[in-house]
Order: structure tokens, then sequence, then C-alpha cells
């Protein structure tokens, strides 16, 4: 079969197909580099962060009565006769073997502890931010479109609260007030007492574990004590995420092309779903990963207050007790909570905007 | 902190809120409550848990790992907790004979008694307990070292013989200092061959026993995890009974408002951390009750005696009438400290409860015209906690009255008792804790001091660290410590103390005590009181 005469501008343009894939290639490549360079130097810094902290990480062991025999025996097993280098790389070599040592406050290993513990902050986070958005976007969309109106003026203001109210308070009064007075909601902790280690350990997300397991009553339970934080943070990444998107809108609202729009006859609707909304949603995907990377670092004031066992109140605790190899653990799983969280962000950006693919440049 | 917005801008946002988590509610449809009680045989208790470090009783040194060790563990000889005051009784050893020349103690273990496993507590499980625990060398080890024992002798000190295990010390000790100090955690006893199967690297099961139980007690461990909750299954077979109590969960809940919230709501039988505030909250309720309890830490100051105007006996008299003791109590420590005034807490043996000082300006003032000393001024080194602040300014201000300038120095823990330790404090504010619930533990750091030279180096002595020879004190505190006679014993203590009381630089102001709230029908809970720690078995509700 002959071969058309003529060919579209943009197929003309497109390299061929092998040099597409050596591209592709590179930038996956470097995109890894990139992680582990990053990941590299959050750990670099971080261990030098905790080896200079006025702490004690001996001492914090083995206890201001321990006879110096006992004190010299914990220095020399921890390593720290050795100088700062050889010991950051020692520690390197039995990260990248999957060895994150083990805890000095629990004596048990630190990946263990953080199976156990992020689980629970995923869990508050997930829900933290799907109430966020659900609420939020909307919000946020409506606040734009009825600009200065009644809606806008309180939307405005519950972002600005939201934004400004000291969680510590929030939170205790949300658990007097739900908990305390009303009994509509469950207490502090993840379930309730009486539920303590009954349902079998698969995710580690106790609202999974037990609908796994059929036991719906813990899961209700569980349902019962995790609405008050997660609407809590809820509540702080919507007024984020509201005020984002309000603001998005609001260009997009403004620009030409929607005046274009609107004269061509098209309705309200479709002008600001289809139209406006369409164009935003890149920018929103940004907003709401970084949202929700925050919520997943562990909001360390919503578990104090709500004695959840998640991330932030582990690491918060370790930093304090120069706990160095939980500390270190525990950051290096959020670091890649970030990495990747925003490669996500990336590919997405690429599937949603044509701009950013190459072939279409 | 609180917001910068005006009333009702904030009450339309709380109605917002609420309106935001009754649609929540609504949408997962939920009713009321879900649970307004704790069932019969379950103890729920919220308590700050994260101190503890390991569950290992060779290693454990920490109040909450006490606590759970002493429902897990039987000892050759331990306290009851609902008579305290008879310190030690037998548990796992019922009766004891001392050899002639004081050094031996051979004990009899009790028959019968089977470990959580069903395997029987044998006098061979007591020696490696005790051995262990020498050759682990962990931080609490010295307990046991101060009488001699090391790694190389260990086989030769402590023995097992059928049934029956024997302990040589170094040297003749009281009899009652030897068997105080086994009461504390480290002279748990383990089950060997449960432990054995679980060495690793000859750690001697240290690694596996830090969250596994090898006890033979009133209950047996279900799983702890660090910083958030404990769990113990009752021991059917418990030598005691079975306990009531079925199951007890501990919460690690870290405010003391949520504490008090989860009480007052039901969900858990006993508040471990009450601050003075949500004790007061409680008042009035009728389904909840506060207990005190005194526990062993004493807050106290002292002074450095290279200071000269500080060495002079009227001026340390003189300072014993300016501190407001009562006043402290009854204010910013109510609850939290009371007024004791001797250097062993109340409920050892051989306390006193002599308080012949309390705050009198004019005696003060004459006792210092007495000395002679004049411009008196100092600087006093106070850890950044906020009661021992609070403390250190009342004495500021009643120092002041008599014209005494005393300077405040705050620092992080470490930087004090680092200058403290070095003999460079004029002043040093503080808490002592005991290690372990004999009379020594106390006597043997106020009131001993052998080499007063700055070569010596006693850092860990406290009369050391205030360059403070103790005179004749040292060697009552040698004797009192081999006095084989209890009552002889007790009698060298209390003397002991009306001396130093008088005359020593050391001002004892406070004993620990702690509050605790739980639901009126829970029976015979325990805090420990200075002694040992809480019992979960004799609970009832």
């Amino acid at each position: 079969m002959n071969e058309p005469v003529s060919q579209s501008l943009s197929a003309a343009s497109r390299p061929p197909r092998s040099q597409w894939w050596m591209r592709t290639g590179v930038r996956v490549l470097s995109t890894l580099g990139m992680i582990l360079v990053t990941m590299l130097g959050l750990l670099f810094v971080t261990f030098i962060i905790g080896r200079v902290m006025p702490i004690d990480p001996v001492l914090s062991i083995v206890g201001e009565r321990a006879s110096k025999e006992v004190y010299d025996a914990a220095y020399l097993a921890m390593g720290l006769d050795k100088p700062l280098l050889v010991q950051f790389f020692v520690y390197l070599w039995d990260v990248i073997h999957g060895d994150f040592g083990q805890s000095l406050l629990n004596s048990r290993p630190v990946l263990e502890d953080i199976k156990r513990v992020f689980p629970a902050t995923l869990e508050l986070a997930t829900l933290g931010t799907l109430m966020g958005v659900l609420i939020g976007v909307p919000l946020g969309v409506i606040s734009a479109v009825k600009r200065d109106s009644w809606i806008d003026q309180i939307t405005r203001v519950v972002a600005l609260v939201g934004y400004s109210m000291p969680i510590f308070w929030l939170g205790l009064v949300g658990l007097l007030v739900f908990y305390g007075v009303l009994g509509w909601v469950g207490g502090p902790g993840r379930v309730g007492i009486f539920y303590v280690d009954i349902v079998p350990v698969v995710t580690g997300m106790i609202l999974v574990d037990s609908a796994l397991d059929g036991q719906w009553d813990v899961f209700r339970d569980a349902l019962s004590h995790i609405v008050l934080p997660a609407s809590i943070l809820g509540y702080y990444s919507l007024a984020y995420i509201s005020r984002m998107t309000r603001s998005f809108m609001l260009e997009q609202l403004g620009s030409e092309y929607i005046t274009t729009a609107r004269v061509k006859g098209l309705s309200e609707w479709t002008v600001i779903t289809r139209h406006a909304f369409g164009n935003i949603k890149v920018q929103l995907i940004t907003v709401i990963a970084l949202s929700y990377a925050s919520l997943l670092e562990g909001s360390v004031l919503t578990e104090i207050i709500f004695a959840w066992p998640g991330i932030g109140s582990y690491i918060t605790t370790a930093l304090l007790s120069a706990d160095m190899n939980a500390v270190l653990g525990g950051t290096v799983v959020i670091g890649l909570v970030f990495v990747c969280l925003n490669v996500f962000s990336d590919l997405l950006y690429a599937f949603f905007d044509p701009r950013s693919r190459d072939d279409a440049l | 902190m609180t917001s910068n917005f005006s009333k009702p801008l904030r009450r339309r946002v709380f109605f917002k809120q609420s309106l935001f988590s009754l649609a929540l509610c609504a949408t997962v449809g939920m009713g009321g409550t879900l649970q307004a009680a704790t069932p019969d045989n379950m103890l729920v208790i919220a308590h700050r848990i994260d101190d503890i470090v390991t569950l290992d009783p060779a290693q454990s040194f920490e109040f909450a790992g006490a606590d759970v060790n002493y429902n897990i563990y039987g000892k050759l000889v331990n306290f009851d907790p609902l008579n305290l005051d008879a310190g030690y009784q037998p548990d796992l050893a019922e009766s004891w004979e001392v050899s002639e020349d004081g050094k031996s103690i051979t004990f009899t273990m009790r028959e019968g008694v089977k470990f959580h496993s069903g395997n029987p507590v044998t006098a061979e499980d007591a020696a490696f307990s005790l051995q262990r625990v020498i050759k682990l060398n962990k931080t609490p080890a010295f307990i046991l070292t101060q009488f001699g024992f090391t790694p190389e002798n260990v086989e030769e000190t402590i023995v097992a013989d059928g049934n029956t295990l024997t302990i040589t010390t170094d040297k003749k000790y009281a009899t009652s200092f030897v068997l105080n100090c086994l009461t504390s955690t480290i002279g748990a006893i383990v089950e060997k061959a449960l432990v054995m199967e679980n060495e690793k690297e000859g750690d001697l099961g240290n690694d596996w026993l830090a969250t596994h139980s090898a006890g033979s007690g009133a209950y047996k461990l279900v799983n702890w995890k660090p910083s958030e909750s404990y769990t113990l299954a009752a021991n059917p077979d418990f030598y005691l009974g079975e306990p009531g109590m079925k199951r007890v969960i501990v919460q690690h809940i870290q405010e003391s408002t949520t504490q008090r919230l989860l009480l007052e709501k039901g969900d858990v039988d006993v508040a471990r951390n009450l601050n003075p505030e949500d004790v007061a909250g409680l008042e009035g309720n009728e389904e909840v009750a506060v207990d005190t309890d005194l526990k062993g830490n004493l807050m106290y100051i002292s002074f450095n005696q290279k200071n000269e105007q500080l060495s002079n006996p009227k001026v340390i008299e003189a300072i014993k009438y300016l501190v407001d003791y009562n006043g402290m109590e009854n204010s910013f420590l109510k609850g939290q400290w009371r007024v004791h005034q001797s250097f062993l807490p109340a409920t050892y043996l051989g306390a006193i409860e002599d308080k012949p000082y309390s705050f009198n300006l004019e005696k003060a003032k004459a006792l210092l015209a007495e000395s002679g000393v004049e411009n008196i001024e100092f600087e006093a080194g106070v850890r950044e906690a906020q009661e021992r602040i609070e403390i250190a300014q009342s004495l500021q201000n009643t120092f002041a009255q008599a014209g005494i300038k005393m300077n405040i120095t705050v620092g992080t823990g470490k930087q004090i008792l680092t200058r403290f330790r070095a003999r460079e404090l004029d002043m040093y504010l503080g808490a002592w804790g005991p290690d372990y619930p004999d009379p020594q533990t106390n006597a043997g750091t106020f009131a001993f001091n052998p080499d007063n030279s700055d070569e010596a180096q006693a850092t860990g002595l406290l009369a050391y660290r205030n360059a403070w020879d103790p005179g004749p004190f040292t060697a009552v505190v040698e004797e009192a410590v081999v006095e084989g006679d209890n009552d002889k014993r007790r009698a060298m203590y209390e003397q002991l103390q009306r001396d130093f009381q008088a005359t020593a630089p050391f001002v004892i102001m406070f004993q620990k005590t702690e509050q605790s709230g739980r639901q009126a029908k829970v029976q015979n809970f325990t805090i420990g009181g200075p002694v040992t720690a809480s019992a979960y078995w004799p609970v009832s509700k």
C-alpha cells in the first residue's frame, strides 16, 4: 500500500518510536536517580541532626543510675565509638538489606513498629483526605461561582477558621461534646478497649481487617472511633482544598474562553463543570496530593489527643528520647510517601494535561 | 492559644462543626453510644506506658514496666499488695534460713507452683533467673551485684540443690536488706527451659523476653504494643487462686483530660495519671472515686559545703525554717507531693514521720543573727520542669524575707545534674527516687560518704555531690546495713534520720503522691505505694 501523500503536521513532527522509548527510559531513570538522591540526602541530614541533638541516646536506654560498665557496654553495642561517617554508612548498608535496626526504646525491630503504626495513620489520613476532597472541592467551586454571596462568605470563614484553629483545642472540644456529652461517637483509641487485640491483623487498618474478618460489631465500633479524628483532619484538609479550589476556579472563570463559551450559548452548568473545572483538575491533583502527604506525616497533636497510635506520635516520642533508629525508619517511610505521591501526581498530570506529554510538544 | 475571632463567628463555626459531625454520624448510620461500661471480669486502665523499654525483668527499670512484671512473675519473696506494711512475705520460696556467719541464705521452694507453660517452678529456675541478671549486667543489675555477685562467681554463689536455693554474699548483710532487694523486678523467677529455647546469640533470651513472658504469676502476657497498650490474661493455675479479672487491658493515654473523659464515660475502670485540675473536676461525681497513694520519690534541696556561707550550721538550720512547706503542699503541689522531712520515704523500714520544721521567719532571723554570716547570696540549680521552678520561686521569695538572696539557674536535667555531680552548684533542688525497697537505697546516698576528697569522684552519692562529710553517719550506715536484727536495724535508721534532720545540709521537703481515679465499684486496686508496683489480681468489681 502506498504511503499517503499528505501527513498530518503532528505526525510529521513526531519522533520515531524508538526515540520515544529512549526518552521515556531516560526520564524514568532520571526520576529514579532523583528519588535515590533525595532519600540519601534525607537520611544523611536526619542522621546528623539525630547525632548532634543534646540528648544522650545511651543515657536514655540505661538510665541515670547505670554503672559506668553498663553505660560503656551499651555505648559500644550501639557503635557510637566509630566515626560519624562510618556509623552512617554502616546504617545505610543495613537499610539497603532491609534492616532498620532495633528501636532503642522498646528493643523491637523498627520495621515491625512501623508496620504497626503506619496503617493507623494511613487509615486516618485517607478518610480525612476523602472528606476534604468530597466536601472541599464542591464548596470551593460553589463559592467561586457565587462569588461574594453569603455562601461564599461562609465558605471563606469556614476555611479561614479551619486554617487558624488550634487543633489541640478543637480535638478536645470535639471529644468533650460528641463523645463526652452527646455520646454519638467512640472515645479515644482506635477501637473500644473491649475490642483490643480481637481482630486478626492483615492490613493493620482496623476497618479493613474487621470487614475482612466479618466482625461487623468491631467494624462499627472502629468507625465510631475514627469519625471524630478523621473529621477534624478532614476539616483542616477541607479548609485548604476549598480555598485553593476557589482561587483556581476564579482564575478560570475570569478568562476569555469562558466568556466565549457563554457567548456560544453553552449552558452555565456545562461552562462550569466541563470547561472551567476541567481545566483546574490538574492543579487540584497537586493540592490534594500535598494535603494527603501532610496528613500522612501523622498529625502529632490529633494522634496524642485521640490516643491514636500512628506514625506522627511514634516519631515524636522517638525524637524526644533520641531513639535514632526509629526516627530514621519513620523518616524513610515519610520520605517514600512524599516521593510516591509526587511521582503519582506527575503521572496524573501527564495523563490529564496533554501539554506535558512529550509527543504533543 | 485562642483564635482572634469574635465570639459569634466562633459560635457559627462551631455550629458548622456540629452539623458536619452530625452529618457524618448520620452518614454512617450510628445511633447512641456503643458501650456504657466495661465487662465485670475485665479490668481496663488508662495509663502513660510509653516509658516501657523492655519487659525482660533482668533489664526492666521503669515504673510502667514494673507494673507488668509484678503481675506476670513470682519472686522468692514478695509484697502482699493489700498489706504493704507487713514487708516482704514468702512467695515462690515458702521459707528461708540464714547461715551462722550471716553470709548465706537458703530458700526452700514452695511445692506445686507451676509456670504458665504448666511446668513446675524449681530451685533450678530460681538460680538461673538470678544468675541471668548478673550475667546480662543490664542497668538494674547493681541491685544484686552490690552483694558481691559477679559473672565469674555466680555459679558458686547462687546454687540450686534439689528443692532449695542458696545464695552466698561476699560479706554479712542484714537479711532484710538482701530480701528487700529480691522483691524488686530483677528478683522475678523466669522459666529456664522456655527462656533458653528462645536464646539468640548467647543473649540468655534477653531479646525474646523483651516482648514475651515466661512467668508463674497471676497473669500471662498476651500482647504488648509499645506506647499503645498491653493485654494480660489471667492464669487459672495461679497458686493464690485464679484472679477475678480474667483480662487486663492497659491503654496508653497521654493526656490527663482524655483519661478523665474515658473514666467519666465508664470506658475505663481506672485512670492513672490525673492532674490536680482533673481531680478537682471529678469532685461530686459519685460513680468515681479518687485515691491518693504515696510513692517513693523525695523532693529536697541541698547545699554545697564548699561554700563558706552555706556550711555554717546556724545558716543551715535557719534555712530549714525558711521553707513554706505547708503553703506549697496546699497550693500548687496539691495531690502531687506531701510534706515529708526525713530521708527514708514513709512506709520504709525505719521511716519516721517527724516534721520538726515549718516556716518560722522570726526563728530563722534569730538563727541567722547568731551565725554572724551576712549578705548571704548563692546560686540554685533547677531543672526546667514547671513544678520545680515553682518550688524554686517560692523558696526565693521566703529566703528573701530573711535577707537571703537566691539566684535561680534553670537548665536541662543534664546540664544541672552535670554541675551538681561536679560539686559546682551552691544549691541543688531535685528529686531522688529509691532503687529498691530497702532503707539502704537512700541511707547509702544521703548519709554516706567515706571519702570527701575531690579525687574520690564518688559522684553517685548525694552527700559527695554536696561536698559534705557526714562524719559518724557513714559508719552508722555501714553498721545498719549488716545488722541482722530487724528491730535494731529499724531503731538505727530512726536515730540516724533524726540526727541527719538536725545537722545535714539537706532540707528534705516532700514525698511524692499519685492520684488515680477509679470507678467506685472497683475494689482493691492498688498502685504499690513507695515499695512496689500495681497489683491486678486482688481487684474485684
